[in-house]
């Protein structure tokens, strides 16, 4: 069955002094989806979150709603809530008030407030807390506030720009857990911004990979990981090894002079193409048993396993194992042929200045 | 013998700021006349002072100018300081430099130009010339104690009540005027008490026939002062004193309840 889109983005242009932040940019977002906008700062992802809650009109382009044109309808007209970076409560009144504000506003009765204030407290794991003030709340907790806020209005769509940036990391895992499980309880579409691919990957049913106003991949969690289409992608998204590498022939690539099996085809014969293999795919071995031979440079633990730099056929490859392999050791490297992604090589100028993050 | 010395210097100071106050005050309970002898404990200069109908209504005229003054200065500088919160930075803080000449410039010129502009439009001098131009002069100050309070509101404040659904206006009486009420009522205090302080520009607008504090008790160094100044100076004063520890008490309180 086809789904109707809920959001579409048609062509959406935007400058600010003259600087391109989006160009022609297009997106669908379907009903009840957890998509995520993923790139470095001045990508043009909160841009494209300020244009849907209403606070930026789009130079040029559409924003649909159900079909419907709300390019110019004001932010206080739309069924879409927003989350904001700084949480932006009300200091001025209580918890309970700063989330009834907007059931006030659409007239619903007293009891059904409290109810609801009661339920979204409940829901954010705060029960009890109608009566604090917001100076009184941890970082974590005023977060949560501002998604009950958000959520008791029932919106359509809720937009998150970067709900989790302020927080530390045990809490930020948490959160993420919290979003993910109030996702699926109140089924409402997710519009995520961040820059933090562990975030993105983690929750995420759709990724979009943006970078300088251009969409660069767009994709499940695991297609964004495992099939990078292109170098920035695979670059941002988590480490890798990019390498340059010529395509000989069908499932078979050269890279520093070595033959290695791969499972890419209809890429042409000596055909010069990126190659992509993650540090966690590099196997590592005695001199001689893998395909390239090279030593360790340098060598640090961090946490989960050891993260390695070995020189080997005039590049330095990263790789992470949970193993120690000293410095100075002599190893040999290999990479299972499934583990190997082949890229294009950017084809115009144009291209290979997206693909750079400057 | 540090600690002595710091006594000493201590009791100077507050010597130096309260001894001529004090001095008025006691000479205002005088008997007589004269300033050279104490002739008797009497409240004849408070009686004098409010049967006095010059002195009730220059204190009349002082603090009606001073309240409808500081009012519209503060409605008017509001709404600029809206206006300049919404300007790129380029502009804004040219705009805010224009605001800050007014309140280098001598009173004496504010003063005479504003005599000037009132006299070359035909406006003769009276009660509403004193009143526009105590409005005039509050209103950078209104301006620059309200501005701070706007570029430190709580960011996105104003957009999160647009986007749950409220009105411009609703959002900015419910969310942004109450972050930056106590901008307002500290810039209504102090055009308050710029407007009663004032002479030099009341005396150049005000015109013949009308009076605040300060002009009438300057047309009398002319012809002597009496002590009902005095009593009416420690009236003014311990007025000033009590809404001082009122503010301050009130202020604590509110303090110890955020804590």
């Amino acid at each position: 069955m086809r789904q109707m889109a809920l959001i579409e983005l048609v062509d959406i242009s935007k400058s600010f002094d003259g600087e391109l932040v989006l160009d022609e940019f297009n997106l669908k977002i379907k009903e009840n989806e957890f998509i995520t906008l993923l790139g470095p700062s001045g990508c043009g992802k909160t841009t494209t979150l300020r244009i849907l809650g209403g606070f930026e009109t789009p130079d040029t382009g559409r924003v649909m709603f159900q079909g419907e044109d709300i390019t110019d309808l004001a932010p206080n007209k739309r069924q879409i809530n927003t989350v904001f970076q700084k949480y932006a409560l009300f200091p001025n009144m209580n918890i309970a008030e700063n989330i009834a504000f907007g059931l006030k506003i659409s007239g619903k009765s007293k009891e059904y407030i409290k109810d609801k204030v009661k339920y979204a407290l409940k829901l954010v794991n705060l029960s009890g807390y109608e009566k604090r003030s917001v100076d009184s709340l941890s970082g974590g907790q005023q977060q949560r506030i501002a998604i009950a806020r958000a959520i008791v209005n029932e919106p359509r769509v809720l937009l998150l720009d970067e709900p989790l940036g302020a927080l530390d990391l045990k809490l930020r895992q948490e959160m993420q857990y919290e979003l993910i499980r109030l996702k699926n309880e109140l089924g409402i579409t997710f519009l995520y911004v961040t820059h933090d691919q562990e975030e993105a990957l983690t929750m995420s049913d759709k990724v979009v990979v943006m970078n300088q106003g251009y969409i660069q991949q767009m994709g499940t969690p695991e297609e964004i990981y495992n099939e990078p289409e292109n170098a920035f992608v695979a670059d941002f998204i988590g480490d890798s090894n990019i390498i340059d590498g010529v395509m000989m022939e069908d499932r078979i690539v050269k890279i520093c002079g070595c033959v290695f099996p791969c499972i890419d085809e209809g890429f042409g014969k000596k055909k010069p193409v990126d190659v992509v293999i993650r540090p966690e795919d590099i196997i590592i071995g005695k001199p001689g048993e893998g395909i390239l031979d090279g030593v360790v440079t340098s060598n640090v633990f961090i946490g989960v396993h050891y993260e390695m730099c070995i020189e080997a056929g005039g590049f330095e490859w990263l790789a992470q194992n949970t193993v120690s392999y000293p410095v100075g050791q002599k190893v040999s490297i290999r990479v299972t042929p499934e583990n190997i992604q082949i890229m294009n090589k950017p084809q115009s100028e144009d291209e290979e200045a997206l693909a750079l993050d400057e | 013998m540090k600690k002595v010395l710091k006594g000493i210097y201590l009791a100077l100071i507050i010597l130096f700021l309260y001894l001529p106050i004090f001095t008025l005050m006691v000479l205002s309970f005088n008997e007589g006349k004269t300033m050279n002898a104490w002739t008797g404990f009497s409240f004849r200069w408070y009686r004098e002072m409010f049967s006095n109908r010059t002195i009730m209504e220059a204190l009349g005229n002082t603090l009606t100018i001073a309240f409808w003054a500081a009012a519209a200065a503060t409605v008017v500088g509001v709404m600029a300081c809206i206006g300049l919160n919404a300007m790129k930075e380029k502009h804004r803080s040219f705009f805010m430099g224009l605001n800050n000449i007014p309140l280098l410039n001598a009173d004496i010129v504010t003063g005479i130009s504003l005599m000037l502009s009132f006299l070359l439009f035909g406006i003769s001098l009276n009660y509403g010339t004193v009143l526009f131009a105590h409005i005039t002069f509050c209103i950078p100050y209104v301006i620059l104690s309200v501005m701070p309070k706007f570029r430190q509101l709580e960011n996105h404040t104003f957009e999160a009540a647009l986007d749950l659904g409220a009105s411009p206006a609703y959002a900015f009486f419910k969310v942004v005027l109450p972050d930056i009420m106590p901008g307002i009522i500290s810039g209504f205090l102090l055009s308050f008490t710029m407007s009663v302080d004032d002479f030099v520009i009341t005396h150049f607008t005000r015109g013949a026939g009308i009076n605040t504090l300060s002009t009438l008790v300057y047309s009398q160094v002319k012809v002597g002062i009496r002590p009902t100044l005095y009593a009416l100076s420690t009236v003014i004063f311990a007025a000033v004193f009590v809404i001082l520890i009122l503010v301050n008490i009130i202020s604590n309180k509110r303090e110890e309840k955020r804590a």
